[in-house]
């Protein structure tokens, strides 16, 4: 295993995001993360992150276990907040509004950027009740809008003709894959602007990981998504584009197809031709 | 060999069934034993006359029931004072319920079996069930109404159940005029005292209040008038008609109709017949009151009282220990205090009972219930109100004993909980206490009920800290009635448990209430294990709906 260069080296992605794209329409950034520290109790798990994750396109974090890729993903929308001991410097601005800002409202937050995490976990509650559970939290009861929100979400998470004669049947007795895309079925009900999806097909066979993958190119229409994943031929088949990160440094980020073929850091390139990790 | 049979693990497995064998037979034995002794009093078991000589020579007859049966070695009864022959073995004594402790001072006998010449089961022996001194045994003469006899011979027991039936109705008609018309009154005319005594400590009674008052007295003293008329009437009906009957001995009794809870011929009941009566009776014992000290009659009040303390406690214990152990799992920071408090509750479980019962004597019935009739309650005083034992301060006290029960468990349903379920909910825009609300709580809520059960079944057959804090060996009215406001939990009440104890260790009548004892604990283990089983299948409806995710 190769040390990892000296933090001086370390990464801008924001200049890479632009100077390699080669598309004629402009990315708008959606998500800037801007010197990102974080430290569970003395250790520092992110040292310095500094990124840009464009809107309506599929981010992907790779990298090795504990490089600290899920932990990124879940300071987007503020999920770490609720481990104990941990303290965050820096910024991540959604849309030019500081999420660390004191006074944001956590929960409002998380509605703007919703969460598919690596199990599936459905609540122990029918169909339904998972895919109206973030409208009824808002206090939406209206059965009409209720409805109509359900089948637009399953629909959009390609569940609906998978379940739509038993929409009151518990939720656990779905499969693993069709419990996956419940849960973003369940994300999507209360129209986020970004999905961060954390390593969401990890647990599932091959056609449900498929099958969500799938989704995935469908959701960016409509969806500014960022994905975790293990998984580098996934990385490669479903995001715009990649970031490589290794013991809380982000080692590089660009477009994927260009990362994967060209990689610009020999440990980038030790990584994906399978050298370490 | 042995060797590879050790290691076979053999022996182990035979270890374990032995244990589990043991536990079984262990419980199965009780509760045999229990259901037997208990089941078996109501059945009604012939009577039979026995004619037997004593060593000094003289015949005589006694009739009553075969209870109980000893058997002594020769060796040991002679030692007590019995004169043994050479080759008897053994003394076999019976026990036998003779009744008509009226004449003779007392219920039962010990006869020896060698002094027996004969037994016989006469069919027209009959059994009086009295309402004072016990059972009557004997042979009916003679029917009476006022003093003039209307059936003699064949004609008697045809008459006499249909004056039976009369007499019970009124006797029916009476309890019910005493108990609600009447109690109601007295319960008003109380109210209305303590209401005038209070205006009078606030200086607030004049001579329109006082005219207010004395109209309201005087409707009720009306109405009061009105009932005890009735009730003269009633009382004079009902001590009309009497029975004459004789006992082994031609001794001549007359016991009027009114003193008659029921009168039967053992001997000449069928199957069929006799299991009529034995559910006759253990509808009795399931709904009336106790008589004769609680040595006869039913138990009623404390099954009501059982299940009624048992309902309040769950009622007080379940919301303060959720919220304690919401607070502790889900809010309270871990660390060294929680970790102390959580020690600390978990110790409180293994306090003696006895020691909650002084406590809730000592503060809650004293200190808390004395303040709360001072500030509440001075027209009352010098009679305390809530300053005494009573069925409020028995909930409580056992809310507190029950309580580290309820927490442990809901804390450990708390953590079963999956973390991703949580972050599920949060990830959605909930905010920490609409996850609890909305998926944590339900998720936990068959924990809690596991813990509700545990709470009930150690509160049900408490009774140590309930003689206390609001048990009664008898009390006069229930803390349910027809009286605003309808619940009195400052009445002390009947329990379950402590009638086992008074029935089988303060009866003035030992042998009478050893068939009630059986029968009691039977039933105090019925109601447990029927609260349990409510509370067990209300917990598999919840787990079955909130089924955690698997792995």
């Amino acid at each position: 295993m190769s040390t990892p260069e000296p933090r001086s080296h370390s990464f801008d992605a924001s200049s890479i995001l632009r100077s390699t794209h080669k598309h004629d329409d402009p990315v708008e950034p959606c998500i800037k993360v801007e010197n990102l520290k974080l430290f569970y109790g003395g250790k520092q798990a992110l040292h310095g992150i500094n990124m840009e994750m464009p809107k309506k396109k599929v981010t992907a974090f790779i990298g090795p276990s504990g490089c600290g890729k899920s932990t990124l993903l879940r300071c987007i929308n503020r999920m770490n907040d609720l481990v104990d001991n941990v303290t965050i410097e820096g910024k991540i601005l959604l849309h030019d509004d500081n999420i660390y800002d004191k006074s944001v409202n956590v929960a409002a937050l998380r509605r703007r950027v919703g969460m598919v995490f690596q199990k599936p976990n459905p609540f122990p509650k029918s169909i339904f009740e998972n895919v109206t559970y973030g409208l009824r939290i808002q206090g939406i009861d209206d059965k009409r809008i209720l409805e109509e929100t359900v089948e637009t979400s399953l629909r959009g998470a390609a569940l609906w003709d998978e379940v739509k004669d038993r929409l009151n049947d518990n939720a656990l007795g779905l499969s693993g894959g069709q419990q996956q895309r419940l849960v973003i079925a369940r994300a999507i009900a209360i129209a986020p602007e970004v999905l961060l999806l954390d390593e969401p097909a990890s647990a599932l066979d091959p056609i449900s990981t498929l099958k969500i993958e799938e989704l995935i190119n469908e959701l960016k229409e409509k969806y500014t998504i960022v994905i975790v994943t293990h998984n580098m031929q996934q990385a490669a088949r479903v995001s715009d584009y990649t970031a490589f990160m290794y013991m809380g440094e982000l080692i590089e980020m660009g477009a994927t197809s260009q990362l994967f073929t060209k990689p610009t850091k020999k440990q980038t390139e030790d990584y994906i031709t399978g050298r370490y990790g | 060999m042995i060797k590879s049979w050790f290691k076979s693990g053999s022996p182990w497995i035979w270890l374990n069934a032995a244990a589990v064998s043991t536990c079984l037979i262990m419980v199965i034995g009780v509760l045999g034993l229990i259901a037997m002794r208990g089941a078996g009093h109501f059945w009604a078991s012939p009577i039979v006359s026995m004619s037997y000589q004593e060593d000094d020579g003289q015949i005589k007859t006694i009739i009553g029931e075969h209870v109980d049966t000893t058997v002594t070695p020769a060796l040991m009864a002679k030692s007590t004072g019995f004169t043994m022959a050479d080759n008897e073995d053994v003394l076999i004594q019976y026990l036998v319920k003779t009744g008509n402790r009226d004449l003779t001072g007392s219920d039962f006998r010990w006869i020896q079996e060698r002094h027996i010449k004969a037994t016989s089961t006469p069919e027209d022996m009959i059994l009086v069930e009295r309402r004072e001194w016990g059972n009557f045994y004997g042979q009916l003469t003679a029917i009476k109404e006022s003093d003039n006899v209307v059936a003699t011979g064949d004609k008697m027991w045809t008459a006499l159940q249909e004056r039976l039936q009369a007499v019970l109705k009124l006797h029916d008609q009476i309890t019910h005029l005493e108990k609600k018309e009447l109690g109601a009154i007295n319960y008003a005319l109380e109210q209305l005292r303590l209401k005038q005594k209070g205006l009078e400590l606030k200086h607030a009674w004049n001579a329109e209040t006082a005219k207010e008052f004395a109209d309201k007295k005087a409707a009720y003293d009306v109405d009061y008038k009105k009932y005890q008329a009735q009730l003269a009437e009633l009382h004079q009906q009902i001590r009309r008609d009497s029975l004459v009957a004789t006992t082994e001995s031609g001794v001549e009794l007359v016991i009027p109709l009114a003193k008659i809870v029921e009168v039967t011929q053992p001997n000449k009941m069928g199957v069929f017949a006799k299991i009529g009566h034995y559910f006759k009776k253990l509808g009795e014992f399931l709904s009336e009151d106790p008589r004769e000290a609680n040595t006869e009659g039913g138990i009623f009040p404390a099954i009501f009282g059982t299940i009624m303390m048992v309902i309040m406690m769950s009622i007080i214990v379940t919301p303060f220990g959720v919220i304690a152990a919401v607070y502790l799992r889900e809010y309270a920071k871990q660390g060294f205090t929680t970790r102390l408090i959580r020690i600390a509750v978990n110790n409180l479980a293994g306090v003696p009972s006895i020691v909650y019962g002084v406590f809730g004597l000592g503060f809650f019935v004293y200190i808390l219930g004395g303040n709360i009739d001072a500030l509440f309650f001075p027209e009352s005083a010098p009679a305390p109100v809530y300053g005494t034992p009573g069925l409020l301060w028995a909930s409580i006290t056992l809310a507190l004993l029950t309580l580290p029960v309820v927490i442990v468990s809901t804390e450990e349903g708390l953590a079963r909980v999956p973390k991703a379920i949580r972050e599920g909910s949060l990830a959605l825009g909930a905010t920490k206490i609409e996850t609890l609300w909305r998926t944590v709580l339900p998720m936990a809520s068959p924990a809690m009920m596991t813990g509700l059960i545990l709470a009930v079944a150690r509160a049900a057959g408490e009774v140590a800290p309930l003689m206390l804090v609001g048990v009664v060996k008898l009390a006069p009215t229930l803390p349910l009635d027809g009286n605003y406001p309808f619940l009195h939990l400052d009445r002390k009440f009947m329990h379950l448990g402590f009638h086992i104890y008074d029935v089988g260790f303060q009866s003035p009548n030992v042998e009478a209430a050893r068939p009630l004892v059986y029968a009691t604990s039977l039933l105090l283990v019925l109601v447990i294990i029927g609260l349990n089983l409510a509370a067990i299948l209300i917990r598999n409806h919840l787990r079955e709906k909130y089924r955690a995710l698997e792995g």
